[in-house]
C-alpha cells in the first residue's frame, strides 16, 4: 500500500498547561511498522505528547493524525486502533490476571470467540501463565509491568504506545520485552518512551528526543550520534617520543587533532585522545604511521559514543538555546 | 452503549468479590432491623394510628444518608485516583458508558439491600398472623418511592465522585448534598421569608421538591406523574453533570 497514510503524523502539536508550554510545536513522521522511542528528560513533554496520540488529552493547537484519522474528530476511530500503556501502569487492585484481560478484551470489541485463545497466546508472549489466576494487587513490581505490556497489544492494534514500559524490570525481564517489542517490528507501529537509553537504541528504529516540549533531535540512533557529536574520536596507547605526533596526525588526516594525553603508565605508556571529523575509518593508516615513526603501539580503538552521549549533549545543547532568548515564538 | 453492559457486569462482579460489600450490607440489615424491631414494640405497647410498613419507610433518609455515599463514593473518585481512567477512556469507551455503567451498578445494590430488608415484613406476616399489620399498600408504596427516589440518590452520590480524587471528599460531598436535598428542602419550606409575595415561584418550587412529601403521596397510593418527572429528569441532570465532571477534570488534569 504505498499510499497508505502513515500510521502516526503530527504536525506542528502544541499543548498549554494554564499557561505552562508543555509540548511547544512538535512535529513528526512515523511509517507503519517503525519502531520509534521517544527520550527527553522529566518534563519534556514526553507523557503528554503521547497522551494526545491517544486522544486522551485534546491539544491546544496543532494536527494528529493514527493511520490517517484525525485523533480531534474521529476519537473513536483512534481508540480502536491504538494500545496505550499509560506511564506508571496503572492497573486495577482487586482483579485477577485473567479476568481483567477478559474485561480489557471484551471493552476492545474482541469477539468473545477469538478472546480465549488470544489471552492464552498473550499470556504465553509475555511469561504470565504462572500468575493468570493471581490477584494484581499482590503482584510484584515487573510482574505488573508486564501485565499492562501484555494488555496493549491484546487487540493486536496497529499502533502501540507505551510509556515508560521497561521501568521496574529486572535485566532479565527487559531482555524479554526488549524481544518482545522486536517480535512487534513490521506488523505493528510502535512508540515507547524509555530512559533507559541502551534500551531504546537496541530496539528503535528512529529515536525522537525532545527537551522542553521541543524536538532537539530525531534520526536512526546512527544518525543523530554523526549530527549531535559531529565526529568520530580514537584512543590510542602509545609509548616513545612524542613530540612529532602532530605533524605524523596531520599526514594521516588534516582533520584529527591531538584532543587529551594522559599521565605515562609505569611501563612508559600514555593514553591519546584523537578527534576528527572525518567519518572514515582511520585505523589502519594511522596505525602504520605511528609504527613507523618508531612509536610502540598498545592499543588503538575507535570509541563508539553511546546514544546516552547524544542524549546529554542533544538535551544540554537545547537548554543552551532556551537559555537566551526565552519568548521565541 | 454497546459497552454499557460489559462494564456493568464488571461493576457488579467487582461489588460481589469486594468484601466491602457484604460489610456494608450486613450493617445496613442490622441497622434496619433495629429500627424494625422498635418500631414493632411501640405497635405492641399501644395502637398506632400508622402500618409498620408507613412508619418504616418514614426513616427511608436514616439509611440514604449513610449507604448512598458508601456504595457511590468510589465509583469515579478510585479510578481517578489510581489512574485507571486513563486506560479506560483510551478504549473504544465513551465516557457515557462508564458514567452510566457504575451508576447502574451502585443502583442494582442499592435496590438489593433494600429488598433484603422485605424479609421483616415476611416475618412479621408469618408470625403475627394478622392482615392488618401487612397493609400492601403503603409496603408497596414504600417500596416504589425508595425505588425511584434511589435513582436520584444514587445519580447525586456519583456526581459527587465524579468531582474528586478522594474518596473520603467524594463521601462527605455526597452526604452533603443528599442533606441538602432531602432536609434543606424541609428547613426552606417552613422558613418565614419565602412567605413573602415576591417570592411565591420559589415557594412553590420548594415545595415540588419536598421529598418528605412525595413519600407521603407514594405511600398512600398516589403515583404523580409530576414527582415521577421530577426524580427521572433531576436523574438525568444529575448523571449529565457526572459526564461533564469526568471530562472536565481530563482537560485540566
Amino acid at each position: 500500500m504505498p499510499d497508505a497514510p502513515p500510521a502516526i503524523e503530527v504536525s506542528h502539536l502544541v499543548k498549554n498547561y494554564a499557561g505552562v508550554m508543555a509540548v511547544n510545536d512538535i512535529s513528526f513522521r512515523l511509517a507503519r511498522g517503525e519502531i520509534l522511542g521517544f527520550l527527553g528528560p522529566n518534563g519534556a513533554g514526553k507523557s503528554t505528547t503521547m497522551r494526545i496520540l491517544t486522544g486522551y488529552l485534546p491539544a491546544t493547537s496543532g494536527h494528529v493524525a493514527i493511520c490517517g484519522h484525525p485523533v480531534a474528530s474521529q476519537p473513536d476511530a483512534v481508540k480502536r486502533l491504538i494500545g496505550y500503556m499509560p506511564e506508571n501502569n496503572p492497573l486495577p487492585e482487586d482483579m485477577r490476571v485473567s479476568e481483567y484481560f477478559y474485561f480489557r478484551g471484551r471493552l476492545k470489541e474482541i469477539p468473545r470467540g477469538k478472546l480465549g485463545p488470544r489471552i492464552d497466546e498473550v499470556l504465553e508472549l509475555c511469561d504470565l501463565k504462572r500468575v493468570r489466576h493471581k490477584i494484581i494487587g499482590k503482584l510484584s513490581k515487573g510482574f505488573r509491568q508486564r501485565v499492562g505490556i501484555a494488555e496493549s497489544i491484546l487487540a493486536e492494534p496497529p499502533v502501540i504506545i507505551m510509556d515508560e514500559p521497561t521501568i521496574g524490570l529486572d535485566p532479565h525481564q527487559i531482555l524479554i520485552v526488549r524481544d518482545l517489542i522486536a517480535s512487534l517490528r513490521g506488523r505493528m507501529t510502535v512508540i515507547i518512551s524509555s530512559h533507559i537509553l541502551p534500551e531504546i537504541e537496541m530496539t528503535c528504529d528512529r529515536v525522537l528526543i525532545i527537551n522542553q516540549g521541543r524536538v532537539v533531535a530525531q534520526g536512526t540512533p546512527a544518525d543523530l550520534r554523526r549530527e549531535i557529536l559531529g565526529r568520530s574520536s580514537y584512543q590510542a596507547e602509545v609509548a616513545g617520543d612524542l613530540t612529532t605526533l602532530p605533524a605524523l596526525l596531520a599526514v594521516v588526516e588534516p582533520s584529527l587533532r591531538l584532543a587529551d594525553t594522559s599521565e605515562p603508565d609505569p611501563l612508559g605508556f600514555v593514553t591519546l585522545t584523537l578527534t576528527t571529523a572525518s567519518d572514515t575509518a582511520l585505523g589502519e593508516p594511522l596505525l602504520r604511521v605511528l609504527a613507523d615513526a618508531g612509536l610502540r603501539v598498545r592499543a588503538l580503538s575507535r570509541a563508539h559514543p553511546t546514544l546516552e552521549d547524544v542524549f546529554l549533549a542533544a538535551t544540554r545543547r537545547s537548554w543552551d538555546v532556551r537559555s537566551d532568548p526565552p519568548r521565541k515564538n | 452503549m454497546r459497552h454499557f453492559f460489559t462494564l456493568l457486569s464488571h461493576e457488579l462482579r467487582m461489588l460481589l468479590v469486594s468484601p466491602s460489600t457484604y460489610i456494608a450490607a450486613t450493617a445496613f440489615l442490622v441497622f434496619m432491623g433495629f429500627i424494625f424491631t422498635g418500631i414493632l414494640e411501640s405497635y405492641s405497647r399501644a395502637p398506632q394510628e400508622n402500618s409498620p410498613a408507613h412508619v418504616f419507610f418514614q426513616l427511608f433518609w436514616l439509611p440514604v444518608f449513610f449507604m448512598v455515599p458508601l456504595l457511590t463514593m468510589k465509583c469515579l473518585a478510585e479510578e481517578r485516583r489510581l489512574g485507571t481512567i486513563e486506560t479506560l477512556l483510551t478504549t473504544p469507551v465513551t465516557t457515557t458508558e462508564v458514567v452510566l455503567g457504575k451508576y447502574a451498578a451502585a443502583y442494582c445494590l442499592y435496590l438489593t439491600l433494600w429488598s433484603a430488608t422485605g424479609g421483616f415484613f415476611w416475618i412479621l406476616h408469618r408470625f403475627a398472623s394478622d392482615a392488618r399489620f401487612l397493609d400492601s399498600g403503603p409496603l408497596l408504596g414504600g417500596y416504589l418511592f425508595v425505588a425511584v427516589s434511589g435513582l436520584l440518590f444514587i445519580a447525586v452520590g456519583v456526581f459527587a465522585s465524579s468531582l474528586s480524587r478522594n474518596q473520603a471528599v467524594a463521601g462527605i460531598l455526597c452526604f452533603t448534598m443528599l442533606f441538602a436535598l432531602i432536609i434543606g428542602g424541609r428547613f426552606l419550606q417552613d422558613s418565614q421569608w419565602l412567605d413573602r409575595e415576591v417570592l411565591q415561584s420559589v415557594k412553590a418550587a420548594v415545595e415540588y421538591a419536598q421529598i418528605f412529601r412525595h413519600y407521603e403521596d407514594f405511600t398512600r397510593g398516589v403515583v404523580d406523574t409530576r414527582q415521577l418527572l421530577f426524580y427521572f429528569s433531576s436523574t438525568v441532570l444529575a448523571l449529565i453533570f457526572s459526564i461533564l465532571g469526568v471530562e472536565a477534570k481530563l482537560l485540566h488534569s
